[in-house]
């Protein structure tokens, strides 16, 4: 028996929903960060499995560039933690907030 | 090419004459405004004789139309035309002659005012108007000249405009034509709607052809013919000061003397009558509306002349005798003479132009005075004026030879032929009340002993030749103006023929239609016209000599004592004029201003500021509670932007 | 066996996935999340993507993680403190979270749900046609992202380096009538909020 499409689409819902949870309920910004570079591959998940499903090829090069997309954000984001972290001597998100009202 | 092609240029040079005197400012040197002032209506009047001499010459003169331009275009289609025909041919030369010696007058009249480049400009702009009146083709163009003369007329009332009471004189003016100026559209729209053009001849050729088109159940329990008659002489209720809407023609004494000469006795407030003549198709297909505009224009004529024995500003006289007069020729109007209204109209332009220049010669020599109380023997002083004045007054109480005999008598002629007595009657005793209150202001003026002041005694003078020539000329016309419509009976035993030339040349635009009820002097026997005439010269004759006894003595004032105390409290009425304006100020001014200043108060106030109030405080509210929402947490942000996102695809996919 | 193998990789990534959001110190949560990349790969290998799937270990894994690890052993980021916040201010986050996911499961529920997959080919899951597609449809986006991750290398660069002494701007408000730069070589902006 193959493994229908609608496994792997669950699968990434369930990765989504724990990436979310964990961006938005961590403090530590690394934390986030990570949550939601897996929130990234739950997405990945989906569009290979619906080139799959669709016997395209265009959601794996849509993937391509996601990933390409993904490690340019990377490493400004992080090269903005370090910037604010020169700062403001600290990661965690809820000390961050001069933009408030 | 003929003179007749110029036509449009007859209305157009006093348009430019006001124009380029509203950019020479009013500090162009005063040779320079006398040369365009007088110009633009001196070219006016030449080409206009030109036209007229080039029209009338003619063997067969058909109505001959000018279309300028295309106003609208598509399924709308309004030109802007003139038409020449009789009719307006006599209007034009009433209109330009006498319009360009009052011209003249004023130069020697306003000589010495502030805002004499003003003036002129007003001036040329109302004789601009109101030949686009008289020459319009169309209900259109009439009714841009018919409003044109409005506003003229308010800026013209008003031009003593820093003293209160005449810039109110002008508004009362210009509100009350606009009250008679909503009936005249509502008219021209029901037209518009049943014909879907506005053309004269278009409208008026195919009602005659087929009259059935008008005469159904319209509006009103009326026909078509009559709902617009209705409608166009409530129109002329507002524009000529009939009852109810002659208030504002005494009150216009408030402008300049030689502006009321021009305005409001020879021709704006003719335009109603010219308007009625013109539309006498539908007249004559509505017969109720006609006698309802006779029975209007008898009344408010008797009840004028009434009013004009209790006067004592000489203006005013003059105001409320140009009310009763146009009573007349609107009582001609309603009885289907409409050759005897427009007859009226052109002598009464004449005489009444020479009563009001005259007593303009009167006050400019008294320093301003209008008082007829403090003038007499002003006769020494003021030969020219007197003379021309005492003329005129014979030509308004109709004396034969004169012209206002010929004009008033075919109005009366017209009554009496068609039964209806009781029109006569007024009209009658009209006649008297006439030459009684316009002797006993001739005699308050010029007989007697001066009873002003020392200071006004020395600067008693004759006015220069600059106003008195216009008076001789005007003088001249109220003698002769009549001479053109000699009755038939008495025009065959003199001279062997029909001589009613004015009949003729009207009979085109007015008799060639079949006629509704038409009262001309037709039906009366010749033995019974004569008798007729006879009785009004009479009643005429016993009106002067009413006014001698009383006024040319020794004390004229006691002549209005001694009416005062005939009349008892009734005079007391009359020299209220009938309470009019106060019952007026009752019933309209004041529920309308309390209105206005509910509206004021609360729609203004309360509800469209409270609108804006309410919101203003809504939108600060909403700021102030949504700031906390921006709190600066990134993770708070991108909670948000979830929530949007589970939104968004709910709405896409679900 | 393909069923075992997927679920086998597929119960492997939900654990780490766990453990990535759970865990206090940011360390373990990135190894957890190398776990669950390489999983991923697996699962992209299943669906006929070997080429995704080697570069996700080699470019995820291997260069975005590790980039990771770097800058936690940089700026020495420490456990979380415990508390700070008390538990109820997360619970309108996982519902949304919840939420969301819930939707996203029911849809692929609702749409997919007993659609088979064809059989892999040999020429789908081979490179030739994956490169086939990309240089000639997505050439102008592939050059697009190159451009992209040069941007992002040099904004990175920037962000990321030691501000010159010269630069250095305190936070806060300036003394009143000082000359030239106030504190000169003063600690970076130790600014009270």
């Amino acid at each position: 028996m193959t493994v229908p499409v609608s496994w792997y689409l669950l699968l990434a819902a369930a990765l989504f929903t724990i990436g979310a949870a964990g961006a938005l309920t961590r403090r530590n910004g690394i934390t986030i960060f990570l949550s939601i570079e897996l929130m990234l591959n739950s997405a990945n998940l989906t569009l290979v499995a619906y080139s799959r499903l669709l016997e395209q090829h265009t959601g794996q090069l849509v993937v391509f560039f996601v990933l390409a997309v993904a490690a340019a954000e990377a490493a400004v984001g992080l090269a903005l933690f370090i910037a604010v972290y020169r700062h403001r001597r600290t990661i965690d998100l809820d000390r961050i907030n001069l933009l408030r009202w | 090419m003929h003179a007749t092609d110029l036509l449009w240029l007859i209305p157009l040079l006093p348009f430019a004459g006001s124009a380029a005197l509203a950019v020479v400012g009013p500090r162009a040197p005063k040779a320079l405004v006398n040369v365009i002032g007088l110009g633009a209506p001196g070219a006016s009047l030449a080409l206009a004789l030109a036209v007229l001499w080039d029209y009338l010459t003619r063997l067969n003169p058909e109505p001959f139309q000018q279309v300028l331009y295309a106003w609208t275009a598509g399924e709308i289609a309004l030109d802007v035309a003139f038409l020449l025909d009789p009719l307006s041919a006599v209007m034009t030369f009433v209109v330009t002659f006498v319009g360009f010696l009052i011209h003249v007058y004023s130069v020697g009249y306003m000589g010495h005012e502030e805002g004499y480049q003003r003036y002129f400009a007003y001036l040329n702009l109302f004789m601009g108007a109101m030949l686009l009146l008289v020459l319009g083709s169309n209900f259109l163009v009439m009714f841009v000249g018919w409003e044109g003369v409005g506003l003229c007329s308010y800026l013209l009332i008003g031009f003593y405009y820093k003293q209160g009471w005449c810039a109110d004189a002008g508004r009362k003016a210009f509100v009350v034509n606009r009250i008679g100026d909503f009936g005249f559209l509502v008219g021209l729209f029901a037209l518009f709607a049943a014909f879907g053009t506005l053309d004269f001849r278009s409208i008026f050729d195919r009602v005659a052809a087929d009259p059935s088109l008008v005469t159904g159940e319209y509006a009103l329990g009326l026909s078509l013919a009559g709902f617009v008659a209705l409608c166009l002489f409530i129109g002329a209720t507002g524009k000529s000061a009939q009852i109810p809407l002659h208030v504002w023609l005494p009150d216009a004494m408030a402008g300049p003397t030689p502006v009321s000469a021009l305005i409001h006795a020879a021709t704006m407030v003719t335009a109603g009558v010219y308007m009625v003549a013109r539309a006498n198709v539908l007249y004559q297909l509505a017969g109720g509306i006609s006698l309802l505009v006779a029975a209007v224009g008898a009344v408010t004529a008797i009840f004028a002349a009434t009013i004009g024995l209790a006067q004592n500003d000489i203006k005013k006289v003059l105001a409320y005798s140009t009310v009763s007069q146009l009573g007349y020729m609107f009582l001609a109007a309603g009885l289907g003479a409409y050759t005897a209204a427009i007859f009226h109209l052109m002598t009464h332009a004449f005489f009444k132009a020479l009563l009001f220049l005259g007593s303009g010669s009167v006050i400019h020599a008294m320093g301003g005075e209008q008082d007829m109380r403090k003038m007499g023997g002003l006769g020494k002083h003021l030969p020219v004026t007197r003379w021309t004045f005492w003329i005129a007054c014979l030509a308004i109480s109709g004396i034969p030879i004169f012209s206002g005999f010929f004009s008033k008598d075919e109005i009366l002629a017209a009554a009496a032929g068609g039964g209806h007595w009781v029109l006569w009657g007024i009209g009658f005793l009209t006649a008297g009340l006439t030459a009684c209150y316009m002797f006993r202001a001739y005699w308050l003026t010029f007989e007697g002993e001066f009873r002003g002041t020392e200071k006004q005694r020395h600067h008693l003078h004759e006015s220069p030749p600059v106003m008195t020539v216009p008076l001789v000329i005007l003088a001249a016309g109220a003698i002769v103006a009549g001479w053109v419509g000699i009755p038939a009976v008495l025009g065959e035993p003199v001279f062997g023929r029909d001589v009613n030339w004015f009949h003729h040349l009207l009979e085109p635009v007015v008799g060639a239609h079949p006629a509704g009820f038409l009262a001309g002097a037709h039906h009366l026997s010749h033995g019974l016209e004569i008798g007729l005439m006879l009785l009004s010269i009479a009643v005429a004759v016993a009106g002067i000599l009413l006014a001698r006894s009383l006024f040319r003595t020794a004390d004229p004032l006691a002549g209005d004592a001694r009416i005062a105390s005939s009349l008892g409290g009734y005079y007391r009425l009359l020299a209220d004029k009938y309470r009019v304006d106060e019952l007026y100020d009752w019933i309209v001014v004041r529920p309308l201003a309390a209105l206005a200043r509910a509206f004021w108060k609360v729609v203004d106030g309360f509800v469209i500021d409270g609108l804006l109030h309410t919101s203003a405080f809504l939108t600060e509210l909403t700021g102030d509670l949504g700031r906390f929402s921006t709190t600066g947490n990134a993770r708070h942000y991108v909670l948000y932007f979830l929530v949007g996102v589970i939104v968004l695809f709910w709405w896409l996919v679900a | 066996m393909e069923v075992a193998v997927f679920a086998l990789f597929a119960a492997l990534a939900l654990a780490s996935a766990l453990v990535v959001v759970t865990h206090r110190n940011p360390v373990y949560s990135t190894m957890s999340l190398v776990v669950t990349l390489v999983s991923l790969a697996v699962l992209f290998v299943l669906l006929g993507a070997p080429f995704l799937a080697v570069l996700q270990v080699l470019i995820y894994t291997g260069a975005i993680l590790v980039l990771f690890l770097f800058v936690i052993m940089l700026l020495n980021v420490g456990r979380e403190e415990a508390g700070g916040g008390s538990k109820l201010s997360k619970v309108p986050a996982l519902v949304a979270a919840a939420l969301f996911g819930g939707m996203v499961a029911l849809f692929s529920w609702r749409a997919f749900r007993d659609d088979a997959l064809a059989p892999l080919t040999e020429e789908f899951v081979s490179l030739k046609t994956l490169a086939g597609a990309l240089f000639d449809r997505y050439l102008l986006v592939f050059e697009l992202v190159g451009l992209l991750l040069l941007v992002a290398v040099i904004a990175a660069t920037v962000l990321a380096r030691r501000p010159r002494p010269e630069e250095r701007e305190p936070l806060g408000p300036r003394p009143q009538g000082e000359s030239g730069s106030g504190s000169g070589a003063g600690a970076p902006g130790e600014a009270a909020p």
